[in-house]
């Protein structure tokens, strides 16, 4: 057949092959937006709703394979998973295709290494961590863990609210009677060691020990090392004292912002290699993080008395100034006044 | 505390400190309880006025700002009705708005927190 085919033609059949078949559904294809690990995510319009929405349609049409499955499951992690800074999931189920596929609010906005593009202050930059820092505390209190945060699944929407997405890795961690079992929702395919260096998922099809799930710069050593079992809240906080690193770290566009040694700390304790010398909890590293934004101390750094004393002026600058000044002008109306 | 308690109790404060510092002006020192008393209501007035200020504007430098700007001009009210000593009153006095403005924008609980607080 290709024979009478343009291969332009071929490959344009070929995509249209593979869109999902929403006939039958309440949603009307509308574009593409991104590929996934396993899946594709594409705009579509709520008919009965009348918005946009953002759906994600897993490649394969076999609903009841271990991919389908999964996805399924990322979709009921997603959705107990309420807070402002998860994008919601409004539905889920299977395609008349047979692909099975979950319908989320359609997020407006950047990913946040690109609107780091954009000139932003570092208390700015801080004050979006912090955000994320809520978000993954949130989950972790819902005994989830992410595994997979980096700027590229972080999305600043167009009202500046911060979004974690892609929860394609997360880990369901139970707190059983006996002993702590664990059950991990990894909605990829099948990559059989694959590693990606360009900030691509490194991803596994299980989540047993000895298989490595993540992304190189931003996974914990033993996510690296395969040690499922015994990952928990500090993985996550390695990820995110990694990606702390990239959000302080001037871009091209930015103008040069001086990292002060006291944050490099924090990005430190939170990124450190042996889990005991990690913040224990995500709202630690976060109450650090404000701290320092505070002008006070922070755990992650002992500072000498020149550091206290400057760090104390900082603070405090307005009112010493203003002190400084009153006490000055008295002291010359004193003395002119006497002489 | 809320920000206008803040900026009432701190004026006041400050402003009767101010108002000390008239002891070291011998030729002024006979009225000194008077110049006191004033310069307390003074602050007061500046404090409750840099607090309104600040649960309404949240901004350090602004709030600062309009601290020096209310401490100027009562101060001004007051050496003008002095018939003197305008330096010495309004340089001081609009310091201490200053000083007044800058501490009800960095302390001092937000009006919704207090609400919620009772």
């Amino acid at each position: 057949m290709s024979r009478f085919l343009s291969d332009k033609a071929v490959e344009r059949l070929r995509s249209a092959g593979a869109l999902p078949e929403l006939s039958g559904s309440r949603y009307v294809l509308q574009e593409f937006l991104a590929r996934g690990g396993m899946g594709v995510v594409y705009a579509a319009q709520d008919k009965t709703l009348n918005r946009r929405v953002a759906i994600k349609v897993l490649d394969s049409s076999d609903s009841h394979s271990m991919l389908g499955e999964r996805l399924m499951r990322e979709a009921r992690v997603l959705a107990q998973l309420e807070h402002p800074g998860i994008v919601p999931v409004h539905d889920a189920g299977t395609l008349a295709d047979g692909r099975v596929f979950y319908v989320m609010k359609f997020v407006e906005g950047s990913r946040v290494d690109q609107f780091l593009n954009s000139a932003s202050s570092l208390p700015e930059r801080l004050r979006l961590f912090l955000r994320i820092c809520e978000t993954v505390s949130f989950a972790h209190s819902r005994g989830i863990l992410h595994r997979d945060l980096k700027p590229s699944n972080v999305m600043v929407g167009a009202f500046g609210e911060v979004l974690v997405i892609d929860w394609g890795l997360a880990k369901i961690l139970r707190s059983d009677s006996a002993e702590r079992s664990e059950e991990t929702v990894s909605l990829t395919e099948p990559l059989s060691g694959a590693v990606a260096g360009n900030g691509e998922t490194e991803i596994t099809s299980a989540t047993h020990d000895g298989m490595i799930l993540g992304t190189p710069g931003f996974m914990s050593p033993e996510q690296a090392q395969g040690k499922s079992s015994s990952l928990d809240a500090r993985t996550d906080i390695f990820s995110l004292g990694k990606l702390l690193e990239t959000i302080i770290t001037p871009t091209k566009n930015t103008t040069a912002i001086r990292i002060p040694r006291t944050l490099r700390a924090i990005c430190e304790k939170a990124a450190a290699e042996s889990l005991s010398q990690r913040y224990a909890s995500v709202s630690a590293l976060a109450e650090d993080v404000s701290r320092f934004l505070d002008g006070m101390p922070v755990s992650a750094y002992c500072e000498n008395l020149w550091e206290r004393a400057q760090r104390f002026y900082t603070r405090y600058q307005a009112a010493i100034l203003l002190i400084t000044a009153y006490l000055l002008m008295r002291a010359i109306f004193v003395f002119f006044g006497r002489h | 505390m809320n920000k206008i308690v803040l900026g009432l109790l701190l004026g006041a404060l400050l402003g009767a400190i101010d108002g000390g510092t008239a002891w070291f002006t011998p030729a002024v020192r006979p009225a000194i309880v008077g110049i006191i008393f004033g310069s307390t209501f003074k602050g007061l007035i500046a404090g409750v006025a840099a607090g309104i200020f600040a649960r309404k504007v949240n901004s350090v430098p602004l709030g600062i700002l309009v601290g020096l700007a209310v401490g100027f001009v009562l101060a001004f009210l007051v050496a003008y009705l002095q018939h003197g000593y305008y330096f010495e009153i309004i340089l001081p006095g609009s310091i201490v708005g200053g000083l007044v403005g800058w501490a009800t924008q960095r302390y001092g609980a937000p009006a919704t927190a207090t609400a919620a607080a009772r």
